[in-house]
């Protein structure tokens, strides 16, 4: 068990006339290599959460562990926490402010005390799993397109070498290309570098095809926590709260109306083929 | 954290200083602070006391936040307070230790400058509480209307000032979140000594100026594609009219200068 939180209550302002009560009674277990969707529509409280995982966040009422330590423990490491759980901030490229892509990403693991050789290796290593080769190293990060500046400040996370990493909306304002390749990029560093990742989104059609879990928030509450399949079984349900099923989910439910036999619980669109071809053979 | 910094902070409330004419409250306000400079005597501070309380109970707004301002001039005040206090010379001395010596006048003096200070704190504040910066601008830009015939750029100088006091709030929650990315990133910026505080600035300063700029960038885009050319023939959505209780108001501040300059001339 990685992150663990327990009854985590969160109060904006608290005893004000601005008072907002952002996050209510969450309980969440976050395991070793789990890669999970966090999803909920604007001001549900999800990035507010995630400000919580790192420690960012103090919350009003609650703990939160990390394996197994109590991060609000007098004495506990704050620092150190933050470099194995990564977050990437909504719109990272805001962030970035060296004179060169190389030393913007060298930035988090000087901050861990390795040497500059050490840090650059590092960032190296950052800049080729995110995709960005060594023509970039030496460029200005303002001068990099709007998915490159994405993925040098994803890169600048990387590179602390978390275990757990969060990314907060990671594909906001990219177009498709960006946004697949930045996923796929995710789902490769879960796969290959065995990170555990939390994935913010408000689009269910994003992380469907990535997730194994699903972490539904709504009103600061958690509302669904479990695989893929099972919550968007509640379409109907997340449409209330202001969320969609992935269109696969709409579509499967449209075509076993229809009397088609298909499965629907396919959530992905190679599901969903593999689920329609098998109920139109075995109509021939 | 840093959210606690008030400037200019509304505080919104239906009340009868909400709703009156802006340049009503810049004008009492300003009149307000020259009656301060006028009393010299304890019947001039009640005359001011009597006002500032029933204007305070008027705006509706909870105590607290009037006396909030009074924080950043605490040691400026401290500081006007002990040099009265113990350098004006007098014709009595009440207190003698040492070098220091505290005089009637003293004393007098240290008191009366300490309302001074404090009044014209909670004041001003009587007024930024009660008037969103958008209308205060506004009243301003009418105030000050006659100096365009003196070709001063008012209609400028009030757009750049709403401007301004509208990017505040922005800028501040920007801060917050660079500086949280930047601390999730393992930066530091309580340790250390100044220079390396200094120095730990960088990567704050560096993102905040760039969305600063390019937050004015879209801004003058937005204003020049819905035709913005400057004060010229510009009309108000919300024009300023004065209504009846902007007379009355007009009326009560008159009388409260008259009262001051009387108790000034008679005693």
């Amino acid at each position: 068990m990685s992150i663990k939180l327990e009854h985590v209550n969160y109060i904006y302002s608290p005893e004000t006339a601005y008072e907002i009560h952002a996050l209510r009674d969450v309980n969440l277990e976050i395991g070793q290599g789990e890669f999970i969707g966090l999803i909920g529509h604007t001001g549900s409280g999800k990035s507010t959460l995630v400000q919580h995982l790192n420690g960012l966040v103090k919350a009003t009422d609650g703990h939160v562990y990390f394996h197994g330590e109590d991060i609000y423990a007098h004495g506990y490491d704050m620092k150190k926490l933050r470099s194995r759980v990564g977050l990437v901030f909504q719109y990272p490229e805001h962030q970035l402010f060296e004179v060169d892509v190389l030393s913007d990403v060298c930035f988090g693991p000087k901050n861990q005390g390795l040497s500059r050789e050490e840090a650059e290796e590092r960032a190296k290593e950052a800049l080729q799993m995110v995709g960005l080769s060594e023509e970039f190293y030496k460029q200005s990060p303002f001068e990099l397109s709007g998915g490159q500046k994405r993925r040098a400040a994803i890169a600048g996370v990387l590179a602390m070498e978390p275990e757990v990493l969060i990314l907060d909306e990671p594909t906001a304002g990219l177009d498709p290309k960006g946004r697949d390749e930045i996923l796929d990029q995710i789902s490769a560093l879960h796969r290959e570098k065995k990170i555990t990742i939390v994935l913010v989104s408000h689009s269910m059609e994003d992380v469907a095809k990535y997730v194994g879990r699903i972490v539904v928030m709504n009103q600061g509450e958690v509302m669904y926590d479990d695989t893929p399949r099972e919550v968007f079984r509640h379409y109907k349900e997340l449409e209330e709260v202001g969320l969609a099923a992935p269109q696969v989910t709409y579509m499967m439910h449209a075509l076993k109306e229809k009397g088609f036999a298909v499965d629907e619980d396919a959530t992905t669109i190679e599901e969903a083929r593999d689920t329609i071809l098998k109920s139109l053979r075995g109509r021939l | 954290m840093i959210r606690d910094i008030t400037l200019g902070q509304y505080y919104p409330a239906d009340s009868i200083l909400h709703k009156l004419d802006p340049r009503v409250k810049l004008v009492t306000t300003i009149s307000f602070l020259v009656a301060l400079f006028l009393v010299n005597s304890w019947v001039g501070y009640v005359v001011a006391t009597i006002f500032l309380v029933s204007v305070i109970r008027l705006s509706k707004v909870p105590f607290p936040f009037m006396v909030r301002g009074l924080k950043a001039i605490f040691l400026i005040l401290m500081i006007t307070v002990v040099f009265n206090l113990f350098l004006t010379p007098g014709d009595r001395v009440l207190v003698h230790f040492w070098k220091l010596q505290i005089t009637d006048k003293g004393l007098r003096t240290a008191i009366f400058m300490a309302i001074r200070l404090v009044y014209l704190i909670v004041g001003s504040s009587v007024m930024t509480l009660t008037t969103t910066p958008n209308d205060l601008t506004d009243g301003m830009e009418r105030l000050l209307g006659p100096l365009k015939k003196l070709h001063v750029p008012v209609h400028e100088v009030a757009m750049m000032m709403s401007i301004a006091l509208r990017f505040i709030p922005i800028l501040l929650e920007e801060t917050d979140k660079i500086m949280k990315a930047q601390i999730a990133r393992g930066a530091d910026f309580e340790s250390g000594n100044l220079l390396q505080k200094a120095k730990s600035l960088v990567p704050l300063l560096v993102p905040l100026f760039i969305s600063a700029f390019r937050r004015a960038n879209d801004l003058a885009m937005a204003m020049e594609a819905r035709c913005y050319r400057g004060g010229e023939g510009r009309t108000k959505m919300k024009p300023l009219v004065y209504a009846r209780r902007d007379y009355l108001a007009y009326g009560t501040v008159m009388i409260f200068l008259a009262v001051i300059i009387a108790v000034r001339i008679v005693l």
